[in-house]
């Protein structure tokens, strides 16, 4: 044969990572540790209200008290948190009014990363906040969305423009005691994103963030805060890829999702932080709080993509505490080479006639581990509440693993909950058909993992679902063996 | 067109073709038929590329070329064709999906562009027409489901969508009513033209009533053991193989 197997495999390792790029932009970075100085120095840099650094402190007290979590199915060396740095932001400090302002350094960057704003401007009426190492250097559609009295900014900003908004929100949802990590990203988040919808406005295109860890050692602690009032609707993209690097990186994200009565948010996230190199080396560890709370008829829908981290820990979760109220969860989670991922959801029924729907796909290859883990709870008010989840895992090769936790507590009977799941693996009897039929070993692995894929990526928006499918290929190639 | 001399494969030190010297020239329908464990799979595997078979002496030869270096992709975008006595189900691709990537992949081995939406859709309906596919099975998911007739109405759909030079059907037959059997074999007869070529794996002489051969070659302890025309068919369903395998004994 002139390409074997093997031949081929060695081929797809060598490749490097894709967007494994390191931008040369001048930092203005604290120095490593953490204390209650660098948590005050934190608000003081942003320019944050007194009731800020005092929330922030709060926190860190709290994390102070608390231990880190062991219960997830995975394993890695426990960061050292004294060995971060805890603030980094790119010194080009004003905003642009338009891109030839920007610093072409960073332009590049956006290139390299298949973003260019110029073409995301034109692309079906994006609006992207670009969060480039914790503070927003550009946000574009901002007066359409204004018009129409929907905020988008950074949570920095609205922190200082919307006071009112972030001090009735913030935490209410992920308490800043909730866990480790949120208690952690509750002292020291750096920046992040903060939408508003106000009462019964559709929002008329999809909100967009990209986020990016760019400076090395400096941890990334984003908050993301979205408000849909009452009878609002929107559609939230995040997306993000990391620069390679020898050092693991931590990313502990919060993101809080609040539904008002009747509003519907759905969010969407396509995740391919740097996951280590072929002997799992380096890689960013994601460990993110997600939740939202419905109230009556209101609608929270989440989709993941998540194929990058070496380490991910993350349960985007629904608080369906109004009458009616529905919770979605469709995810994608891909593990190849040392990847570990514990992921899933939590759907919390308080109110009557409550609905939720979990479709997640596992895909492991490689040596590595993916975890379901997911929680079904029917509290005993919540009357007719209905579940439906559906787990199903795909192998390939045989060192890697698939794993799933379903954690169901009903104290209701009048509940309905479904629970199916499958594992399947791709046969070299499906591959060879594909190669019969014209096709490489390569594209063949990306048409049947799409194909296993597909009820989730038809979630998607139509413009994040080209990238998602893109990125499925990318994260299993070298996989086959 | 395709030339296999001295051909010695098998898999895992288990030699199964044991020297098997076959000429197909275009425009020629070969049928090969032989009982159970003679090899006649083994062969359309061998031919198509299969990896795990090892050819250990012998050549196969695609117009001029010999394929031992050939991946089973580049066979494929060579002309040859494998109808699957197994189809394998893809979950979650569609029959069109399915086809639209083979043609894409074929067509980007040559050095083209992708085939334009509108002539893709003309030329799924023209042949699924052809082979009286009802259009709704091919936003099915790839044999997912689908009965055994439907399966191999399904390879032979690909075949005519690909337009493959060599087309090998590895028991077609088997899992088909006489209905079905008949759909499939008109589908066959009408793609056969004077420069493409066909080999008929089956078991049986039903489907050489629908699918009329110009040689027959009797495969059997891996070796063609008896060549003729399309009455030694008939002569192997009235005595069985048995009369081979006493003759060869002898």
């Amino acid at each position: 044969m002139a390409y074997t197997e093997e031949e081929l495999k060695k081929e797809l390792e060598t490749k490097e990572y894709e967007y494994g790029f390191y931008t040369d932009i001048e930092s203005d970075t604290f120095p490593v540790g953490l204390n209650e100085e660098i948590v005050i120095a934190i608000s003081k840099k942003k320019e944050e209200p007194e009731w800020m650094t005092q929330w922030r402190l709060e926190a860190f007290k709290a994390w102070k008290q608390m231990e880190e979590p062991e219960w997830a199915n995975v394993k890695y060396k426990k960061p050292d948190f004294q060995a971060i740095s805890y603030y980094s932001a790119p010194n080009s400090k004003p905003k642009y009014n338009s891109l030839d302002e920007v610093d072409p350094e960073l332009l590049d960057t956006f290139k390299r990363l298949g973003i260019s704003l110029d073409e995301q401007k034109k692309l079906a009426g994006v609006a992207v906040d670009i969060v480039m190492d914790s503070v927003s250097v550009a946000t574009t559609f901002k007066k359409t969305l204004a018009e129409k009295g929907i905020i988008f900014c950074s949570i920095s900003e609205a922190i200082k423009e919307h006071p009112e908004l972030v001090k009735k929100y913030i935490g209410t949802v992920v308490p800043q005691k909730d866990n480790f990590y949120a208690a952690l990203n509750s002292a020291v988040f750096s920046d992040g994103s903060f939408c508003y919808i106000p009462k019964g406005v559709r929002c008329p295109m999809e909100l967009s963030t990209y986020f990016r860890i760019n400076q090395a050692g400096t941890g990334q602690f984003e908050r993301t805060l979205v408000i849909a009032d009452e009878g609002s609707y929107v559609s939230y993209l995040e997306g993000c890829t990391a620069p390679s690097r020898d050092e693991n990186q931590l990313h502990a994200a919060v993101v809080e999702l609040i539904a008002l009565d009747d509003a519907e948010i759905k969010y969407s996230t396509v995740q391919n932080w740097f996951p280590g190199d072929k002997e799992g080396k380096g890689g960013v560890f994601n460990f993110v709080t997600k939740r939202g709370i419905c109230h009556k008829n209101s609608k929270i829908s989440w989709t993941q993509v998540e194929t990058g981290s070496a380490v991910t820990w993350k349960y985007p979760s629904c608080i369906l505490k109004g009458d009616n109220s529905i919770g979605e969860f469709y995810s994608i989670a891909v593990t190849n080479n040392y990847q570990q991922a514990d992921t899933g959801t939590k759907m919390i029924h308080l109110g009557k006639n409550t609905r939720s729907t979990i479709i997640s796909k596992g895909i492991s290859a490689g040596k590595s581990q993916n975890s379901y883990r997911g929680l079904v709870q029917v509290n005993s008010r919540a009357e007719n509440a209905r579940n439906f989840s559906q787990c199903d895992s795909l192998l390939m090769g045989n060192e890697c693993g698939a794993h799933t936790f379903p954690y169901i507590e009903v104290k209701n009977k009048t509940a309905q909950i479904e629970h199916e799941a499958t594992t399947s693996k791709i046969g070299e009897d499906q591959i060879f058909y594909c190669n019969q039929r014209g096709i490489d070993t390569e594209k063949a692995i990306a048409l049947i993992v799409n194909g296993f894929s597909k009820e989730v990526l038809n979630k998607l928006p139509m413009e994040f679902a080209v990238e998602a499918q893109k990125l499925l290929e990318i994260s299993l190639e070298g996989s086959v063996g | 067109m395709l030339k296999i001399s001295n051909l010695h494969a098998g898999i895992e030190d288990n030699e199964i073709l044991k020297g098997i010297d076959l000429e197909v020239k275009a425009g020629e329908v070969h049928a090969i038929m032989g009982p159970n464990g003679s090899g006649k799979s083994t062969l359309a595997s061998v031919i198509a590329g299969k990896e795990e078979y090892e050819i250990t002496a012998g050549s196969v030869v695609l117009e001029g070329e010999d394929l031992e270096d050939a991946s089973p992709e580049e066979r494929a975008h060579k002309g040859i064709f494998l109808s699957f006595q197994y189809p394998v189900e893809i979950p979650g691709v569609s029959v069109t999906n399915f086809m639209k990537t083979a043609i894409n992949e074929g067509r980007k081995a040559k050095g083209l562009e992708d085939m334009p939406a509108k002539d893709m859709l003309k030329m799924i309906r023209e042949k699924a027409e052809l082979l009286e596919i009802d259009r709704k099975f091919l936003s099915r998911s790839l044999n997912e489901g689908f009965s055994g007739g439907e399966k191999k109405r399904n390879e032979i759909f690909q075949m005519a969508m690909l337009e493959p030079k060599l087309a090998i059907l590895d028991e077609t037959d088997s899992g088909l009513d006489i209905d079905a059997l008949r759909i499939v074999a008109n589908g066959v007869n009408k793609l056969k033209s004077k420069d493409n070529a066909v080999i008929v794996i089956t078991h049986y002489q039903r489907l050489l009533d629908y699918i009329v051969p110009d040689f027959v070659h009797v495969l059997h302890q891996g070796k063609i053991v008896k060549s003729g025309t399309k009455e030694l068919a008939h002569e192997l369903e009235e005595k069985g193989y048995d009369w081979i395998k006493q003759e060869t004994a002898v």
